[in-house]
Protein backbone atom coordinates (compact mmCIF):
# COMPACT_ATOMS: atom_id res chain seq x y z
CA UNK A 1 0.00 0.00 0.00
CA UNK A 2 1.25 3.45 -0.89
CA UNK A 3 1.31 5.43 2.32
CA UNK A 4 3.84 8.17 1.67
CA UNK A 5 3.75 10.64 -1.21
CA UNK A 6 7.56 10.50 -1.44
CA UNK A 7 7.30 7.02 -2.94
CA UNK A 8 5.86 8.61 -6.09
CA UNK A 9 9.04 10.70 -6.34
CA UNK A 10 11.36 7.82 -5.52
CA UNK A 11 9.73 5.41 -7.98
CA UNK A 12 9.82 7.92 -10.80
CA UNK A 13 13.37 9.12 -10.03
CA UNK A 14 14.50 5.48 -10.31
CA UNK A 15 12.58 4.90 -13.54
CA UNK A 16 13.14 8.23 -15.33
CA UNK A 17 16.11 9.86 -13.56
CA UNK A 18 17.06 12.23 -16.37
CA UNK A 19 13.62 13.31 -17.47
CA UNK A 20 12.66 16.95 -16.90
CA UNK A 21 10.30 17.12 -13.95
CA UNK A 22 9.76 20.82 -13.27
CA UNK A 23 10.82 23.85 -15.27
CA UNK A 24 10.24 27.57 -15.59
CA UNK A 25 11.16 27.31 -19.25
CA UNK A 26 14.55 28.84 -18.56
CA UNK A 27 15.59 26.64 -15.63
CA UNK A 28 14.55 23.09 -14.93
CA UNK A 29 15.27 20.09 -12.71
CA UNK A 30 15.11 16.37 -13.51
CA UNK A 31 13.41 13.80 -11.30
CA UNK A 32 16.78 12.62 -10.04
CA UNK A 33 17.82 16.19 -9.16
CA UNK A 34 14.54 16.83 -7.35
CA UNK A 35 14.84 13.57 -5.42
CA UNK A 36 18.46 14.11 -4.39
CA UNK A 37 17.85 17.73 -3.43
CA UNK A 38 14.81 16.76 -1.38
CA UNK A 39 16.66 13.91 0.36
CA UNK A 40 19.53 16.27 1.25
CA UNK A 41 17.14 18.86 2.68
CA UNK A 42 15.34 16.08 4.55
CA UNK A 43 18.62 14.80 6.01
CA UNK A 44 19.62 18.28 7.13
CA UNK A 45 16.32 18.86 8.93
CA UNK A 46 16.03 15.35 10.35
CA UNK A 47 19.51 15.47 11.88
CA UNK A 48 18.45 18.56 13.78
CA UNK A 49 15.35 16.69 15.04
CA UNK A 50 12.62 18.86 13.66
CA UNK A 51 10.30 15.87 13.20
CA UNK A 52 6.61 16.76 13.05
CA UNK A 53 7.21 20.52 12.97
CA UNK A 54 6.15 23.16 10.47
CA UNK A 55 8.86 24.43 8.10
CA UNK A 56 8.21 27.66 6.27
CA UNK A 57 9.28 27.86 2.62
CA UNK A 58 9.86 31.44 1.49
CA UNK A 59 10.82 31.15 -2.16
CA UNK A 60 9.79 32.25 -5.65
CA UNK A 61 7.97 29.81 -7.88
CA UNK A 62 10.72 27.52 -9.14
CA UNK A 63 11.61 23.78 -9.27
CA UNK A 64 13.74 24.46 -6.14
CA UNK A 65 10.59 25.41 -4.22
CA UNK A 66 8.89 22.12 -5.03
CA UNK A 67 12.10 20.27 -4.14
CA UNK A 68 12.00 22.02 -0.76
CA UNK A 69 8.41 20.87 -0.18
CA UNK A 70 9.47 17.26 -0.58
CA UNK A 71 12.61 17.87 1.46
CA UNK A 72 10.46 19.01 4.36
CA UNK A 73 8.33 15.87 4.05
CA UNK A 74 11.49 13.70 3.97
CA UNK A 75 12.22 15.05 7.45
CA UNK A 76 8.76 14.08 8.66
CA UNK A 77 7.79 17.76 8.81
CA UNK A 78 5.07 19.70 7.00
CA UNK A 79 5.54 22.74 4.81
CA UNK A 80 3.94 26.17 4.85
CA UNK A 81 4.68 28.24 1.76
CA UNK A 82 5.04 32.02 1.77
CA UNK A 83 5.42 34.33 -1.20
CA UNK A 84 7.03 37.75 -1.47
CA UNK A 85 3.88 39.11 -3.10
CA UNK A 86 1.67 38.20 -0.15
CA UNK A 87 0.33 41.22 1.69
CA UNK A 88 2.36 41.90 4.83
CA UNK A 89 -0.64 41.45 7.16
CA UNK A 90 -1.46 38.06 5.68
CA UNK A 91 2.11 36.87 6.01
CA UNK A 92 2.18 37.99 9.66
CA UNK A 93 -1.08 36.24 10.41
CA UNK A 94 0.26 33.01 8.91
CA UNK A 95 3.54 33.22 10.82
CA UNK A 96 1.74 34.00 14.08
CA UNK A 97 -0.35 30.91 13.59
CA UNK A 98 2.52 28.62 12.61
CA UNK A 99 5.39 29.96 14.79
CA UNK A 100 8.05 28.16 12.73
CA UNK A 101 11.51 27.41 14.11
CA UNK A 102 12.90 27.22 10.58
CA UNK A 103 12.50 29.16 7.38
CA UNK A 104 13.94 27.85 4.12
CA UNK A 105 14.52 30.53 1.49
CA UNK A 106 16.19 31.24 -1.82
CA UNK A 107 18.80 33.96 -2.33
CA UNK A 108 16.28 36.45 -3.62
CA UNK A 109 14.10 36.26 -0.52
CA UNK A 110 16.89 35.85 2.04
CA UNK A 111 16.82 39.45 3.29
CA UNK A 112 13.04 39.48 3.49
CA UNK A 113 13.06 36.15 5.34
CA UNK A 114 15.64 37.38 7.86
CA UNK A 115 13.68 40.60 8.33
CA UNK A 116 10.69 38.58 9.54
CA UNK A 117 12.58 38.04 12.78
CA UNK A 118 11.10 34.58 13.29
CA UNK A 119 12.99 31.30 13.46
CA UNK A 120 16.32 30.35 11.96
CA UNK A 121 16.73 31.14 8.24
CA UNK A 122 18.50 28.63 5.98
CA UNK A 123 19.42 29.12 2.35
CA UNK A 124 18.30 26.44 -0.11
CA UNK A 125 21.62 26.54 -1.96
CA UNK A 126 23.52 25.77 1.26
CA UNK A 127 21.47 22.67 2.04
CA UNK A 128 20.17 21.06 -1.15
CA UNK A 129 23.63 20.02 -2.32
CA UNK A 130 24.49 18.55 1.07
CA UNK A 131 25.00 15.02 2.27
CA UNK A 132 22.17 12.48 2.16
CA UNK A 133 21.96 10.53 5.41
CA UNK A 134 20.12 7.34 4.45
CA UNK A 135 19.94 5.97 7.99
CA UNK A 136 18.42 9.15 9.31
CA UNK A 137 15.84 9.23 6.49
CA UNK A 138 15.00 5.58 7.07
CA UNK A 139 14.40 6.26 10.76
CA UNK A 140 12.00 9.04 9.83
CA UNK A 141 10.26 6.87 7.25
CA UNK A 142 9.65 4.10 9.79
CA UNK A 143 7.99 6.56 12.12
CA UNK A 144 5.78 8.20 9.49
CA UNK A 145 2.10 7.28 9.19
CA UNK A 146 -0.09 8.16 6.25
CA UNK A 147 -2.16 10.34 8.56
CA UNK A 148 0.83 12.64 9.22
CA UNK A 149 0.47 16.24 8.05
CA UNK A 150 2.47 17.16 4.97
CA UNK A 151 1.38 20.77 4.42
CA UNK A 152 -0.70 23.58 5.77
CA UNK A 153 -2.33 25.75 3.12
CA UNK A 154 -3.90 29.02 4.18
CA UNK A 155 -7.21 29.92 2.56
CA UNK A 156 -8.26 33.50 2.12
CA UNK A 157 -11.04 33.26 4.70
CA UNK A 158 -14.03 35.49 4.08
CA UNK A 159 -13.50 37.22 7.41
CA UNK A 160 -9.99 38.24 6.39
CA UNK A 161 -8.34 35.96 8.95
CA UNK A 162 -6.53 33.20 7.04
CA UNK A 163 -7.34 29.63 8.08
CA UNK A 164 -4.69 26.95 7.70
CA UNK A 165 -5.94 23.70 6.20
CA UNK A 166 -3.88 20.68 7.30
CA UNK A 167 -3.60 17.78 4.85
CA UNK A 168 -1.90 14.41 5.23
CA UNK A 169 -0.23 11.84 2.93
CA UNK A 170 -3.37 9.71 2.77
CA UNK A 171 -5.71 12.37 1.39
CA UNK A 172 -3.15 13.67 -1.11
CA UNK A 173 -2.48 10.14 -2.42
CA UNK A 174 -6.24 9.55 -2.67
CA UNK A 175 -6.69 12.85 -4.52
CA UNK A 176 -3.77 12.24 -6.87
CA UNK A 177 -5.03 8.81 -7.89
CA UNK A 178 -8.68 9.85 -8.28
CA UNK A 179 -7.90 13.03 -10.22
CA UNK A 180 -5.44 11.23 -12.51
CA UNK A 181 -7.95 8.46 -13.27
CA UNK A 182 -10.72 10.92 -14.03
CA UNK A 183 -8.68 13.18 -16.30
CA UNK A 184 -6.41 10.51 -17.77
CA UNK A 185 -2.94 11.85 -17.03
CA UNK A 186 0.14 9.90 -18.16
CA UNK A 187 3.88 10.11 -18.68
CA UNK A 188 3.16 12.11 -21.86
CA UNK A 189 1.33 14.83 -19.92
CA UNK A 190 2.95 18.26 -20.07
CA UNK A 191 1.35 20.69 -17.62
CA UNK A 192 1.51 24.47 -17.54
CA UNK A 193 0.98 25.63 -13.97
CA UNK A 194 -0.82 28.92 -13.31
CA UNK A 195 -1.71 28.98 -9.60
CA UNK A 196 0.68 30.09 -6.84
CA UNK A 197 2.51 27.32 -4.98
CA UNK A 198 1.18 28.43 -1.60
CA UNK A 199 -2.28 27.05 -2.38
CA UNK A 200 -3.51 23.48 -2.79
CA UNK A 201 -4.32 24.18 -6.45
CA UNK A 202 -0.82 23.29 -7.78
CA UNK A 203 -1.16 19.75 -6.37
CA UNK A 204 -3.09 19.06 -9.58
CA UNK A 205 0.15 19.40 -11.51
CA UNK A 206 2.84 18.56 -8.96
CA UNK A 207 1.50 15.22 -7.79
CA UNK A 208 0.60 13.65 -11.16
CA UNK A 209 3.99 14.83 -12.42
CA UNK A 210 5.63 12.72 -9.71
CA UNK A 211 3.23 9.83 -10.11
CA UNK A 212 3.61 9.39 -13.87
CA UNK A 213 6.91 11.05 -14.62
CA UNK A 214 5.13 13.85 -16.47
CA UNK A 215 6.51 17.41 -16.72
CA UNK A 216 5.24 20.67 -15.25
CA UNK A 217 6.19 24.12 -16.53
CA UNK A 218 5.75 27.06 -14.17
CA UNK A 219 4.45 29.80 -16.43
CA UNK A 220 5.85 33.25 -15.55
CA UNK A 221 2.97 35.20 -14.02
CA UNK A 222 3.55 38.16 -16.31
CA UNK A 223 2.52 36.10 -19.35
CA UNK A 224 -1.04 35.88 -18.07
CA UNK A 225 -1.36 39.60 -18.88
CA UNK A 226 -0.28 39.05 -22.47
CA UNK A 227 -2.43 36.29 -23.99
CA UNK A 228 -0.62 35.90 -27.31
CA UNK A 229 2.74 35.59 -25.56
CA UNK A 230 1.19 33.07 -23.21
CA UNK A 231 -0.06 30.96 -26.12
CA UNK A 232 3.41 31.19 -27.72
CA UNK A 233 4.85 29.84 -24.46
CA UNK A 234 2.34 26.97 -24.40
CA UNK A 235 3.26 26.11 -27.98
CA UNK A 236 7.00 26.42 -27.43
CA UNK A 237 6.93 23.83 -24.63
CA UNK A 238 4.20 21.72 -26.25
CA UNK A 239 1.89 22.04 -23.29
CA UNK A 240 -0.96 19.56 -23.63
CA UNK A 241 -2.72 19.94 -20.27
CA UNK A 242 -3.80 22.97 -18.26
CA UNK A 243 -5.74 23.16 -14.97
CA UNK A 244 -6.34 26.88 -14.43
CA UNK A 245 -8.77 29.17 -12.68
CA UNK A 246 -11.52 30.48 -14.93
CA UNK A 247 -10.23 34.06 -14.89
CA UNK A 248 -7.02 32.97 -16.65
CA UNK A 249 -9.02 31.50 -19.55
CA UNK A 250 -11.30 34.53 -19.72
CA UNK A 251 -8.31 36.88 -19.91
CA UNK A 252 -7.17 35.08 -23.08
CA UNK A 253 -10.51 34.74 -24.81
CA UNK A 254 -11.93 38.15 -23.93
CA UNK A 255 -8.91 39.96 -25.39
CA UNK A 256 -9.46 38.15 -28.67
CA UNK A 257 -6.23 36.13 -28.55
CA UNK A 258 -7.87 32.90 -29.73
CA UNK A 259 -8.64 34.57 -33.08
CA UNK A 260 -4.93 35.18 -33.56
CA UNK A 261 -3.31 32.05 -32.26
CA UNK A 262 -4.32 28.64 -30.92
CA UNK A 263 -2.54 26.67 -28.17
CA UNK A 264 -2.19 23.86 -30.67
CA UNK A 265 -0.87 21.07 -28.43
CA UNK A 266 -3.61 21.46 -25.81
CA UNK A 267 -5.70 18.32 -25.50
CA UNK A 268 -6.93 18.61 -21.91
CA UNK A 269 -8.43 21.79 -20.54
CA UNK A 270 -9.52 21.72 -16.91
CA UNK A 271 -10.96 24.79 -15.24
CA UNK A 272 -12.49 25.46 -11.89
CA UNK A 273 -12.82 27.50 -8.71
CA UNK A 274 -15.27 29.86 -10.37
CA UNK A 275 -18.25 29.80 -12.70
CA UNK A 276 -17.13 29.92 -16.34
CA UNK A 277 -19.22 32.56 -18.18
CA UNK A 278 -20.90 30.61 -20.96
CA UNK A 279 -19.99 32.95 -23.84
CA UNK A 280 -16.28 32.74 -22.94
CA UNK A 281 -16.47 28.98 -22.43
CA UNK A 282 -18.05 28.64 -25.88
CA UNK A 283 -15.18 30.63 -27.44
CA UNK A 284 -12.73 28.11 -25.99
CA UNK A 285 -14.76 25.12 -27.15
CA UNK A 286 -14.88 26.58 -30.64
CA UNK A 287 -11.15 27.30 -30.68
CA UNK A 288 -10.22 23.79 -29.50
CA UNK A 289 -12.92 21.48 -30.85
CA UNK A 290 -10.80 18.34 -30.37
CA UNK A 291 -9.74 19.01 -26.77
CA UNK A 292 -11.35 17.46 -23.69
CA UNK A 293 -12.82 20.02 -21.31
CA UNK A 294 -13.37 19.41 -17.62
CA UNK A 295 -15.06 21.49 -14.98
CA UNK A 296 -13.47 20.83 -11.59
CA UNK A 297 -15.03 21.63 -8.27
CA UNK A 298 -13.80 21.25 -4.74
CA UNK A 299 -12.66 22.97 -1.56
CA UNK A 300 -9.15 23.10 -0.07
CA UNK A 301 -10.67 21.43 3.00
CA UNK A 302 -11.27 18.26 0.96
CA UNK A 303 -7.65 18.30 -0.29
CA UNK A 304 -8.28 19.85 -3.70
CA UNK A 305 -10.93 19.04 -6.22
CA UNK A 306 -13.77 16.71 -5.29
CA UNK A 307 -16.03 16.61 -8.34
CA UNK A 308 -15.58 16.83 -12.10
CA UNK A 309 -17.72 17.14 -15.18
CA UNK A 310 -16.39 16.08 -18.54
CA UNK A 311 -17.87 18.26 -21.23
CA UNK A 312 -19.10 15.49 -23.48
CA UNK A 313 -22.55 16.79 -24.22
CA UNK A 314 -23.76 20.12 -25.58
CA UNK A 315 -25.28 22.44 -23.01
CA UNK A 316 -28.55 24.30 -23.46
CA UNK A 317 -28.07 28.02 -24.12
CA UNK A 318 -28.57 29.17 -20.56
CA UNK A 319 -27.58 25.95 -18.81
CA UNK A 320 -24.85 26.37 -16.19
CA UNK A 321 -21.77 24.17 -16.59
CA UNK A 322 -22.38 21.26 -14.18
CA UNK A 323 -20.03 20.34 -11.36
CA UNK A 324 -20.72 16.75 -12.34
CA UNK A 325 -19.92 13.69 -10.27
CA UNK A 326 -17.59 13.09 -7.32
CA UNK A 327 -14.16 11.55 -7.83
CA UNK A 328 -13.70 7.89 -7.00
CA UNK A 329 -13.68 7.30 -3.23
CA UNK A 330 -15.42 10.62 -2.55
CA UNK A 331 -19.09 10.88 -1.66
CA UNK A 332 -21.27 13.97 -1.93
CA UNK A 333 -24.06 14.44 0.59
CA UNK A 334 -26.53 17.11 -0.45
CA UNK A 335 -28.08 18.17 2.85
CA UNK A 336 -31.12 20.34 3.46
CA UNK A 337 -31.30 22.78 6.36
CA UNK A 338 -32.98 20.00 8.35
CA UNK A 339 -29.94 17.78 7.71
CA UNK A 340 -31.83 15.37 5.51
CA UNK A 341 -30.92 14.32 1.97
CA UNK A 342 -32.15 16.81 -0.62
CA UNK A 343 -34.67 15.30 -3.05
CA UNK A 344 -34.15 15.33 -6.81
CA UNK A 345 -34.28 18.97 -7.95
CA UNK A 346 -34.19 20.30 -4.39
CA UNK A 347 -31.25 22.44 -3.27
CA UNK A 348 -28.99 21.52 -0.39
CA UNK A 349 -25.55 22.17 1.06
CA UNK A 350 -22.79 20.22 -0.67
CA UNK A 351 -21.06 18.10 2.01
CA UNK A 352 -18.15 15.77 1.35
CA UNK A 353 -17.34 12.42 2.83
CA UNK A 354 -14.29 10.20 2.39
CA UNK A 355 -10.51 10.06 2.66
CA UNK A 356 -10.35 13.41 0.85
CA UNK A 357 -11.54 15.25 3.98
CA UNK A 358 -8.49 16.97 5.45
CA UNK A 359 -7.44 16.99 9.11
CA UNK A 360 -8.99 20.40 9.90
CA UNK A 361 -7.79 23.95 10.54
CA UNK A 362 -4.41 24.52 12.12
CA UNK A 363 -4.62 25.66 15.77
CA UNK A 364 -8.25 26.56 15.30
CA UNK A 365 -10.57 24.07 16.99
CA UNK A 366 -13.57 26.44 16.92
CA UNK A 367 -13.55 26.97 13.17
CA UNK A 368 -12.77 23.29 12.64
CA UNK A 369 -15.79 22.21 14.69
CA UNK A 370 -18.06 24.49 12.66
CA UNK A 371 -17.48 22.82 9.31
CA UNK A 372 -15.78 19.46 9.98
CA UNK A 373 -18.81 17.88 11.61
CA UNK A 374 -20.31 14.51 12.39
CA UNK A 375 -22.20 13.08 9.43
CA UNK A 376 -25.81 13.86 10.47
CA UNK A 377 -27.02 10.78 8.58
CA UNK A 378 -24.86 8.53 10.76
CA UNK A 379 -25.71 8.31 14.45
CA UNK A 380 -23.88 5.02 15.01
CA UNK A 381 -20.16 5.95 15.12
CA UNK A 382 -17.85 8.94 14.59
CA UNK A 383 -17.65 9.96 10.95
CA UNK A 384 -16.44 13.40 9.90
CA UNK A 385 -17.80 15.18 6.86
CA UNK A 386 -16.84 18.59 5.51
CA UNK A 387 -19.59 21.13 4.98
CA UNK A 388 -18.57 23.29 2.00
CA UNK A 389 -21.03 26.13 2.48
CA UNK A 390 -21.86 25.76 -1.22
CA UNK A 391 -25.44 25.17 -2.30
CA UNK A 392 -26.07 22.68 -5.08
CA UNK A 393 -28.74 20.55 -6.70
CA UNK A 394 -28.90 17.62 -9.11
CA UNK A 395 -30.03 18.25 -12.70
CA UNK A 396 -32.05 15.83 -14.80
CA UNK A 397 -28.86 14.05 -15.87
CA UNK A 398 -28.10 13.27 -12.24
CA UNK A 399 -25.17 15.69 -12.33
CA UNK A 400 -24.43 17.99 -9.44
CA UNK A 401 -24.85 21.69 -10.26
CA UNK A 402 -23.41 24.52 -8.20
CA UNK A 403 -26.14 27.00 -7.33
CA UNK A 404 -24.47 29.56 -5.09
CA UNK A 405 -22.60 30.10 -1.84
CA UNK A 406 -24.74 29.51 1.24
CA UNK A 407 -23.98 33.06 2.37
CA UNK A 408 -25.09 34.43 -1.00
CA UNK A 409 -28.67 33.47 -0.21
CA UNK A 410 -29.81 36.69 1.34
CA UNK A 411 -32.93 38.05 2.94
CA UNK A 412 -33.70 41.44 1.44
CA UNK A 413 -36.89 43.47 1.87
CA UNK A 414 -38.52 40.35 3.26
CA UNK A 415 -37.63 38.26 0.22
CA UNK A 416 -35.26 35.38 -0.01
CA UNK A 417 -32.87 36.21 -2.85
CA UNK A 418 -30.28 34.21 -4.67
CA UNK A 419 -27.43 36.52 -5.70
CA UNK A 420 -26.32 33.92 -8.26
CA UNK A 421 -29.62 34.42 -10.07
CA UNK A 422 -28.84 38.10 -10.55
CA UNK A 423 -25.38 37.20 -11.83
CA UNK A 424 -26.85 34.74 -14.33
CA UNK A 425 -29.30 37.36 -15.57
CA UNK A 426 -26.43 39.80 -16.09
CA UNK A 427 -24.34 37.20 -17.91
CA UNK A 428 -27.18 36.53 -20.34
CA UNK A 429 -26.68 39.97 -21.89
CA UNK A 430 -24.71 39.95 -25.12
CA UNK A 431 -21.12 41.05 -24.72
CA UNK A 432 -21.04 40.64 -20.94
CA UNK A 433 -18.02 38.51 -20.05
CA UNK A 434 -18.10 38.64 -16.25
CA UNK A 435 -20.55 39.49 -13.51
CA UNK A 436 -20.37 39.42 -9.75
CA UNK A 437 -23.21 40.16 -7.37
CA UNK A 438 -22.77 40.90 -3.67
CA UNK A 439 -24.84 41.99 -0.73
CA UNK A 440 -23.80 44.84 1.50
CA UNK A 441 -25.51 43.63 4.66
CA UNK A 442 -24.79 46.87 6.56
CA UNK A 443 -26.23 49.15 3.90
CA UNK A 444 -28.83 46.49 2.98
CA UNK A 445 -28.07 46.94 -0.71
CA UNK A 446 -27.49 44.55 -3.59
CA UNK A 447 -24.47 45.44 -5.71
CA UNK A 448 -23.74 44.15 -9.18
CA UNK A 449 -20.40 44.56 -10.93
CA UNK A 450 -19.98 43.52 -14.54
CA UNK A 451 -17.51 43.62 -17.39
CA UNK A 452 -19.00 44.01 -20.85
CA UNK A 453 -19.81 46.11 -23.83
CA UNK A 454 -23.14 47.44 -22.58
CA UNK A 455 -23.60 50.56 -20.46
CA UNK A 456 -24.87 50.62 -16.88
CA UNK A 457 -28.15 52.11 -18.07
CA UNK A 458 -28.60 49.37 -20.65
CA UNK A 459 -27.82 46.72 -18.04
CA UNK A 460 -30.40 48.27 -15.70
CA UNK A 461 -32.96 48.19 -18.51
CA UNK A 462 -32.20 44.58 -19.44
CA UNK A 463 -32.20 43.29 -15.88
CA UNK A 464 -35.62 44.79 -15.25
CA UNK A 465 -36.94 42.43 -17.93
CA UNK A 466 -35.68 39.41 -16.00
CA UNK A 467 -35.79 40.34 -12.34
CA UNK A 468 -38.51 41.42 -9.94
CA UNK A 469 -38.15 44.90 -8.43
CA UNK A 470 -36.83 43.64 -5.09
CA UNK A 471 -33.97 41.83 -6.82
CA UNK A 472 -32.75 44.85 -8.77
CA UNK A 473 -29.25 45.90 -7.67
CA UNK A 474 -29.09 49.26 -5.93
CA UNK A 475 -25.46 49.60 -6.94
CA UNK A 476 -24.76 48.72 -10.56
CA UNK A 477 -21.27 49.30 -11.90
CA UNK A 478 -19.58 48.55 -15.17
CA UNK A 479 -15.88 47.72 -14.79
CA UNK A 480 -13.10 47.44 -17.36
CA UNK A 481 -11.95 44.28 -15.58
CA UNK A 482 -12.66 42.35 -12.40
CA UNK A 483 -10.18 42.73 -9.54
CA UNK A 484 -8.54 39.37 -8.87
CA UNK A 485 -7.17 37.59 -5.79
CA UNK A 486 -3.66 36.08 -5.60
CA UNK A 487 -5.12 32.86 -6.91
CA UNK A 488 -6.58 34.64 -9.92
CA UNK A 489 -10.22 34.45 -8.82
CA UNK A 490 -12.62 37.41 -8.64
CA UNK A 491 -11.76 39.38 -5.52
CA UNK A 492 -15.19 39.54 -3.87
CA UNK A 493 -13.90 41.28 -0.77
CA UNK A 494 -12.53 44.16 -2.79
CA UNK A 495 -15.81 44.44 -4.69
CA UNK A 496 -17.71 44.54 -1.42
CA UNK A 497 -15.47 47.37 -0.23
CA UNK A 498 -16.25 49.28 -3.41
CA UNK A 499 -19.96 48.62 -2.94
CA UNK A 500 -19.80 49.93 0.62
CA UNK A 501 -17.84 52.97 -0.52
CA UNK A 502 -20.73 53.93 -2.79
CA UNK A 503 -23.09 54.15 0.16
CA UNK B 1 -0.35 62.02 -24.49
CA UNK B 2 -1.88 63.89 -21.58
CA UNK B 3 -5.03 61.83 -21.80
CA UNK B 4 -3.00 58.64 -21.73
CA UNK B 5 -0.96 59.78 -18.72
CA UNK B 6 -4.20 60.57 -16.96
CA UNK B 7 -5.50 57.04 -17.56
CA UNK B 8 -2.22 55.53 -16.34
CA UNK B 9 -2.07 57.72 -13.23
CA UNK B 10 -5.61 56.63 -12.46
CA UNK B 11 -4.30 53.07 -12.17
CA UNK B 12 -1.20 53.84 -10.10
CA UNK B 13 -1.16 57.40 -8.71
CA UNK B 14 2.25 56.79 -7.13
CA UNK B 15 4.11 56.04 -10.38
CA UNK B 16 5.70 58.71 -12.60
CA UNK B 17 4.58 57.39 -15.97
CA UNK B 18 6.34 60.10 -18.00
CA UNK B 19 9.75 58.63 -17.10
CA UNK B 20 9.26 54.95 -16.20
CA UNK B 21 10.20 52.55 -19.00
CA UNK B 22 9.82 49.11 -17.41
CA UNK B 23 6.20 49.10 -16.33
CA UNK B 24 5.76 45.45 -17.22
CA UNK B 25 9.23 44.09 -16.44
CA UNK B 26 9.08 45.76 -13.03
CA UNK B 27 5.68 44.25 -12.32
CA UNK B 28 3.95 47.64 -11.96
CA UNK B 29 1.20 46.74 -14.43
CA UNK B 30 -0.68 43.53 -13.71
CA UNK B 31 -3.24 41.67 -15.80
CA UNK B 32 -6.10 43.77 -14.42
CA UNK B 33 -4.27 46.94 -15.48
CA UNK B 34 -3.67 45.61 -18.97
CA UNK B 35 -7.35 44.82 -19.54
CA UNK B 36 -8.31 48.19 -18.07
CA UNK B 37 -5.87 49.99 -20.39
CA UNK B 38 -7.15 48.17 -23.47
CA UNK B 39 -10.72 49.13 -22.56
CA UNK B 40 -9.96 52.74 -21.59
CA UNK B 41 -7.87 53.35 -24.69
CA UNK B 42 -10.72 52.04 -26.79
CA UNK B 43 -13.13 54.42 -25.08
CA UNK B 44 -10.83 57.45 -25.10
CA UNK B 45 -9.00 57.17 -28.43
CA UNK B 46 -11.44 54.99 -30.37
CA UNK B 47 -8.74 52.49 -31.30
CA UNK B 48 -8.99 48.76 -30.67
CA UNK B 49 -5.74 47.14 -29.63
CA UNK B 50 -5.67 43.74 -31.31
CA UNK B 51 -4.45 40.74 -29.31
CA UNK B 52 -1.17 40.51 -31.23
CA UNK B 53 -0.27 44.05 -30.09
CA UNK B 54 -0.97 43.26 -26.42
CA UNK B 55 2.67 42.46 -25.71
CA UNK B 56 5.06 43.73 -23.01
CA UNK B 57 7.04 45.94 -25.44
CA UNK B 58 3.96 48.04 -26.11
CA UNK B 59 3.08 48.48 -22.44
CA UNK B 60 6.48 49.08 -20.85
CA UNK B 61 6.24 52.87 -21.08
CA UNK B 62 3.73 55.61 -21.79
CA UNK B 63 5.77 56.50 -24.90
CA UNK B 64 5.53 52.97 -26.30
CA UNK B 65 1.81 52.87 -25.62
CA UNK B 66 1.30 56.27 -27.27
CA UNK B 67 3.26 55.15 -30.32
CA UNK B 68 1.02 52.08 -30.55
CA UNK B 69 -2.14 54.20 -30.32
CA UNK B 70 -0.87 56.52 -33.06
CA UNK B 71 0.07 53.61 -35.28
CA UNK B 72 -3.34 51.98 -34.86
CA UNK B 73 -5.07 55.31 -35.39
CA UNK B 74 -3.39 55.72 -38.80
CA UNK B 75 -4.35 52.26 -39.98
Amino acid sequence: MRKNILTYLEDTAARLPDKLAFSTGKEGMTFSEVQKGAAAIGSFLAKRSFYGEPVVIFMDKHPRTVTSFFGVIYAGCFYVCLDEKMPEARMRAILDSVCPRIILCDKKNQKAAEALGIGEVFLYDDIAGGEIDRDELLTVRRRQCDTDAIYVVFTSGSTGMPKGVVACHRSVIDYTDALSDALGFSEETVFANQTPLYFDAPLKELMPTLKFGATTYFVPKMLFSFPVRLIEYLNEYRINTVCWVVSAFVQISSLGALDTMIPRYLTKVAFGSEVFPRAQYDLWRKALPEAEFYNLYGPTEATGMSCYWRADRALATDEPIPVGVPFDNTDVLLLTEENTRAEQGEVGEICLRGTCVTLGYYRNPEKTAEVFTQNPLNSAYPEVIYRTGDIGRYNEHGELVFVCRKDSQIKHMGHRIELGEIESAALKQTGVSRACCLYDADGKRIALFFVGEISEAEMQQELSLYLPRYMMPAVLRSLDAMPLTDNGKIDRRKLLEWAKAEA
Amino acid sequence: MEKLLEILSGLHPDVDFSTTTDLVDDGILDSLDIVTLVTEIHAEFDVTIPAEEIVPENFNSADALMALIEKLDEE
